[in-house]
């Protein structure tokens, strides 16, 4: 079957943009999460056209694709399960037309978050989500996931970002997806497709807000001697009435991993720093700060550190996004949890998070979206040990347990994926869920757009087949 | 979490039968001839310094917001009508340039499905991905969908200072394009009017930059249409009308005919619906 579909897409494409060697199949049968799947097939398209062609063939054959971008995903969305045709869009990238009056763009879905911003720059305007992996994560893939990003507390996430998109359907139909316009009559289809994680269909344009860059920035480090006055500063900050740019913390096994890793002067003996960014016009930016240290005073803030000019902010910032690779240096392998609770619920849930990994005897620091509650235990370990996969997974589920227990929910910016799939009924009910599949039957009815993957079997009518096993690395 | 128990809204409901739903009847009210229900009101809690409140969909708008006020705070809709009743409508206030659409405000429903099932869409924090987001499908529905019983919305600080600025122009973006994030920019052919927000000090530098003065606002809305073009288009706008400069709604004195939705669009909100109320019987028409 897969070889007919194979010769039917090189006939379609182009031969050498249509891959089934050992090399392809092994590098995108899995994304940047711990779980691998098996590619049947890869593809390159270019166009629309050729989008279309693709899942045209895959519906002729039967077989299930996984449309994807970069593969920044953590959560397993873009892992190709038994086979499945995985289209890879990262050759459409191009910025297809920019309306710097009304602030939009339209934009391929292979173009790089990052390169967006900056090929806008000149206009005095940005594309606000900003996923810590920006410079490497595509447009598609932020709107298959609705994802997040610091600044996204004052800013909101993609769906708030993202006004029309051209969308191709699992029979080869293309749909146009609300447009320019601020509210297209109708349902909004538009919004029900962002973070629909590759499972209503193939984005193959998004037209995209663009926004105003502040003209005043500050951004501050405030360092705490517990975890407590450091959470108790973020809610004091948010019923005070402000909506700072970003609100991020660190516990003191991060700063010390970062520290070592960029050399910012970061106080490495603190159990918590808060990175604050506040941003907008020039007196309300000055009146926010001053608000903000006296708070952060008041909640026992031990120094608060202004970055002078352009090139220190950017070290905190930089101390803050390369956590990840910092935390290279304590053990190889890692894995990053997603959830959110209630700000006033930080400080428990942090305790329980510490508690946790501390029975399972792993090690964990945290680097948090504090200002919307959106926590990130990273859990570091040597996959070598023996059966420290088996504690990592177990530790991970006990987190999300105990974030949803506090008012919480399963996920913030990452998706469900794999990784959360058999989670959902900690957050919804049989008829929750099948509202859920009632809505991707509606755009997919065969059921072939990245299959077996967000819903749990049960409520997932037209997914007869199961997560094949060993799908963990 | 909730107080409001929505088994009797449920019931009220049921699983048979077409039904409509109406709360102060501000917007098109009750679907004329058929059986109609009425959501919960009150107000569940408000939850400051989470920026959260939850109610039930028949609290008017202006009660949601008296609650709220107390906290420095107010929800991004429409004032008139009762929350439901904007969130099934979806139509964001004049304000949305600067608080964004009324269904970015929507964080969790409870609502009740034609099968008169009590239904969860979304979750109760401000950031969440947990699943599809059914809940923008519900804001702007018309009730197609299911009868909104329970809310969770976002709120919004209230600004330390609110001030509305006027001058003349024939150009919509000269005004749009000198001001940092203003709230509001209307333009109806010959004056533009700019809502600004904030810091005092920031309000009147912005205003001199942009050669605005004080003024009464908002001007009245013409009501014969509400259009929603690209915002390019405003520029070229003729008639009787106020445009939301940088969004593209218009108000309008004469109606409109909408042009039509793209094919396959409709067939896909055609196949929606049909999951969702496979006899037509929630808000039949609409």
């Amino acid at each position: 079957m897969i070889a007919a579909l194979v010769d039917e897409l090189r006939a379609a494409l182009a031969p050498e943009r249509v891959r089934t060697g050992s090399t392809e199949l092994g590098l995108y049968g899995r994304d940047a999460s711990n779980i691998s799947g098996t590619a049947g097939a890869v593809c390159f398209p270019i166009s629309t056209e050729e989008v279309q062609a693709c899942l045209r063939a895959a519906h002729t054959h039967k077989v299930p694709f996984v449309a994807r971008g970069a593969g920044t995903g953590l959560a397993g969305g873009a892992t190709p399960l038994d086979h499945a045709l995985v289209i890879v869009l990262t050759k459409m990238n191009r910025v297809l037309s920019i309306d710097p009056i009304n602030r939009l763009a339209w934009v391929e879905p292979g173009v790089l978050n990052l390169d967006l911003s900056r090929q806008v720059a000149h206009l005095g305007l940005h594309f606000a989500p900003d996923p810590s992996s920006q410079q490497s994560c595509s447009i598609g893939g932020n709107v298959a996931n609705n994802s997040g990003g610091p600044h996204c507390l004052s800013d909101g996430v993609t769906a708030a970002h993202v006004l029309g998109l051209e969308v191709v359907l699992s029979d080869g139909s293309v749909v146009q997806l609300g447009g320019s316009e601020a509210e297209p009559l109708g349902l909004d289809l538009r919004g029900a497709f962002v973070g629909s994680e590759g499972m209503f269909g193939v984005a193959t344009k998004v037209c995209v807000r663009l926004t105003q860059n502040a003209p005043a920035v500050r951004t501050m480090l405030m360092d705490f001697d517990s975890v407590e006055d450091g959470a108790q500063t973020v809610s004091a900050i948010i019923a005070a009435g402000m909506v700072p740019a970003a609100l991020e913390m660190m516990d003191q096994l991060c700063v010390q991993a970062v520290e070592a890793y960029i050399h910012a002067d970061l106080p490495v003996d603190a159990a918590a720093v808060l990175l604050v960014e506040v941003a907008g016009l020039r007196h309300g930016v000055e009146t926010d700060v001053a608000r903000i240290i006296e708070i952060g005073n008041s909640h026992h803030a031990r120094s608060v550190r202004i970055a002078q000019d352009e090139a220190e902010r950017a070290l905190l910032w930089k101390g803050r996004k390369s956590a990840f690779g910092a935390i290279a240096r304590i053990k190889p392998n890692y894995y990053l949890h997603d959830t959110v609770v209630p700000r006033r619920m930080l400080p428990k849930v942090l305790r329980q998070v510490y508690e946790i990994t501390e029975r399972y005897q792993l090690q964990v620091l945290n680097v948090f979206h504090a200002g919307d509650g959106n926590l990130h235990p990273l859990l570091v370990f040597d996959k070598r040990d023996p059966g420290v996969m088996e504690r990592v997974l177990a530790a991970g589920e006990e987190i999300v347990r105990a974030s949803v227990e506090a008012g919480g929910v399963l996920s913030g910016e990452h998706g469900i994926g794999l990784e959360k799939r058999d989670f959902m009924p900690m957050m919804f009910g049989p008829a929750d869920l099948a509202a859920q599949a009632a809505m991707r039957r509606a755009f997919d009815p065969a059921g072939l757009a990245n299959p077996f993957k967000v819903l749990p079997s049960p409520a997932a009518c037209g997914d007869v087949q199961h997560v094949p096993e060993g799908s963990w690395v | 979490m909730g107080v409001i128990d929505l088994a009797a809204f449920a019931e009220a409901v049921g699983s048979s039968g077409a039904v409509t739903i109406t709360g102060l009847g501000t917007r098109d009210g009750a679907v004329a001839g058929v059986r109609c229900v009425s959501a919960p009101k009150g107000i569940e809690w408000v939850q400051p310094d989470e920026m959260i409140a939850s109610c039930g969909a028949g609290t008017p708008v202006q009660e949601l917001n008296a609650a709220l006020a107390q906290h420095g705070q107010r929800v991004a809709m429409p004032s008139s009508g009762t929350v439901g009743g904007a969130l099934a409508v979806g139509h964001s206030d004049i304000r949305r340039l600067g608080d964004g659409p009324i269904r970015d405000v929507l964080l969790q429903a409870r609502y009740v499905s034609s099968t008169g099932e009590v239904v969860k869409a979304g979750g109760p924090t401000v950031k969440n991905v947990s699943g599809f987001d059914l809940c923008r499908l519900l804001v702007g529905s018309r009730g197609t969908l299911g009868f909104l019983g329970d809310v969770i919305v976002r709120t919004r600080p209230i600004a330390a200072r609110s001030q509305w600025f006027g001058a003349s122009a024939t150009e919509p973006y000269e005004v749009f394009c000198r001001l940092y994030r203003p709230v509001s920019v209307l333009w109806d052919g010959e004056a533009v009017w700019a809502l600004l927000e904030g810091d005092a000090a920031d309000i009147a530098e912005q205003a001199a930059s942009a050669a605005l003065q004080p003024c009464e606002g908002p001007p009245a809305l013409p009501t014969g249409s509400r259009r929603v073009v690209p915002p390019a288009d405003v520029a070229t706008l003729t008639g009787t009308f106020v445009a939301e400069v940088g969004v593209g709604v218009v108000h309008h004195a004469e109606p409109w005919s909408p042009p039509s939705v793209d094919e396959r669009a409709a067939k896909l909100e055609e196949a929606l619906k049909h999951e969702f109320d496979p006899t037509g019987r929630l808000n039949p028409g609409r």
